[in-house]
């Protein structure tokens, strides 16, 4: 029972093409918390793209409980909150909408979230990121999600939000024995959220 | 010395449509005012929806048409009009904007900042800023799709150093920057304000701001609730109970959640905004609540910490 990358290698199409990841492995089980640290550039988030299968590895696989992340139908047991949310919600749609393309909303969790009802009628400009953030995570936590990753999914927050967020996301991820992959580049805060953190370099 | 910016009472407020052709005037800012001397770097930091970016897009007159904005701001010790405003923004007051998608996605990096021109100087001008910042000859040839987060980020920052400001408006400039990177672009501003630009670094990152700036104004639901010194977080000499538990939510001082939310625009009456979430808050705090000189910084709060009231 794990969500496990095996010797990923992965580069994007184009001029130049260089390998953004190089064989590389990485283990989460449920319930753990795992932070990726590295500098800009080096495929954190294109590692994410590729475990939660937005992207095909060139070579390697990604496994979720023994079984190829390919070979699940439905909603994908991997799912990824992003770093920028204004680029991950239809600007066109009103967020309600947007909530409802991914399925029924858990009873509960609009409040849990502070999502207030009159910001279902809104469009994402009509949104601040915090707020937009928000909705990714409800839409992100569907019944069958075992593993979150969460790409700097605070980096654009005040404090008291991302205290929030964070005292959110692991009471959620304890009650669902979720395991999380968290991106930051704030090592204080991987400090204070992981129960190991790996380095890209 | 002149103030380079100097921005008093500052209101904005929206209008929008309520039922049917009905308008309402919604308020987003309120009685706002800073001052940015030469060489100064001035941090307003808040949490997000608090209208920090409506300052920086009330100063360049880059507000939406259904706006509206009262107060003053002078700019080298003239007013800074709207026809005015045309005229410096781009070229003596820059911006950094927040999001990546201020870039245009159908245009290479290096034309971006070149604004189109294509002479042998500008050229010269776009590959020494990239190489400011980091970023290799070859990232010219790059649309921005094919830049990572901290990559895009630090192309805005290179199409404001092109030009040579007076005035650095950065809006939440680092997020998706790692430590090292963060703290060079920051190293940057302060840099471009040693040099005699004021630089308004806009962010909801205390910690980053307190590591650059020399003042910095803390923002909550549309308003200032405290102007204090950067010196005075560490040293435990903070006004506003808001401003507290902005410190303590930091990962390394309790990471301690506050209940509730910011009051949205227009659900703030005439009181303290922080009011109903203060652990203090009294009755009296729904009245007005001026805004007045504390201990060397400014507060907005009935019961300041450290003030005699």
């Amino acid at each position: 029972m794990s969500l496990e990358a095996k010797q990923l290698t992965f580069g994007y199409r184009g001029k130049g093409r260089k390998q953004v990841l190089d064989g590389l492995d990485l283990t989460v089980a449920p319930g753990e918390r795992v932070g990726l640290a590295g500098p800009s550039g080096r495929g954190k988030t294109t590692l994410c793209k590729l475990l939660a299968g937005y992207e095909k590895p060139d070579s390697g696989t990604v496994l979720v409980d023994g079984k190829p992340l390919r070979e699940y139908r439905g909603i994908c047991p991997v799912q990824m909150i992003w770093q920028h949310p204004e680029t991950a919600v239809d600007p066109l749609m009103k967020l309600g909408d947007t909530l409802k393309e991914g399925g029924p909303v858990e009873e509960g969790l609009l409040e849990a979230l502070h999502i207030q009802p009159a910001w279902l009628e809104r469009y994402p400009t009509e949104l601040s990121g915090g707020e937009l953030q928000r909705f990714c995570i409800a839409r992100a936590l569907r019944p069958g999600v075992k593993y979150l990753l969460c790409d700097e999914v605070t980096a654009m927050l005040d404090l008291i939000t991302q205290a929030q967020i964070w005292a959110f996301l692991l009471e959620q991820a304890e009650k669902r024995d979720l395991g999380l992959v968290i991106v930051s580049h704030n090592s204080a805060l991987l400090e204070q959220l992981c129960t190991r953190v790996q380095s890209l370099v | 010395m002149e103030p380079i910016l100097q921005v008093q009472n500052l209101s904005i407020s929206f209008t929008q449509y309520g039922r049917g052709a009905r308008q309402v005037l919604l308020p987003v800012l309120r009685d706002l005012s800073l001052t940015i001397e030469p060489g100064q770097v001035v941090a307003v930091v808040g949490s997000s929806g608090s209208g920090k970016s409506l300052l920086a897009h009330g100063i360049l007159n880059i507000l939406p048409y259904n706006s509206h904005m009262a107060g003053e701001i002078t700019f080298l010790g003239r007013p800074l009009t709207p026809k005015r405003a045309e005229q410096v923004r781009g070229r003596e007051i820059v911006l950094v904007p927040q999001g990546v998608t201020y870039l245009d996605p159908l245009m290479k990096v290096g034309p971006q900042i070149r604004k189109g021109r294509r002479d042998q100087a500008a050229r010269q001008v776009s590959r020494a800023v990239l190489e400011r910042y980091g970023l290799g000859a070859d990232t010219e040839e790059c649309y921005p799709f094919e830049l990572s987060g901290g990559m895009a980020r630090r192309v805005l920052i290179a199409t404001a150093a092109a030009e040579t400001p007076r005035l650095v408006i950065a809006d939440e400039p680092t997020p998706g920057l790692d430590a090292r990177a963060a703290k060079r672009v920051l190293g940057h501003f302060r840099e471009l304000a040693d040099g005699g630009a004021g630089v308004l670094l806009i962010t909801h990152d205390l910690e980053l701001a307190l590591s650059i700036a020399h003042r910095v104004a803390v923002f909550y639901a549309g308003e200032t609730v405290e102007e204090a010194d950067a010196a005075d977080f560490t040293a435990g000499r903070l006004r506003h109970p808001y401003t507290k538990a902005l410190w303590n939510a930091l990962p390394q001082n309790g990471f301690v959640p506050i209940l509730g939310a910011q009051p949205g625009p227009g659900e703030v009456g005439e009181g303290c905004p922080f009011a109903p979430r203060c652990p203090k808050g009294r009755p009296e705090c729904l009245g007005p609540v001026p805004y007045r000189e504390v201990d060397g910084g400014r507060v907005r709060c009935l019961y300041p910490e450290g003030g005699t009231a």
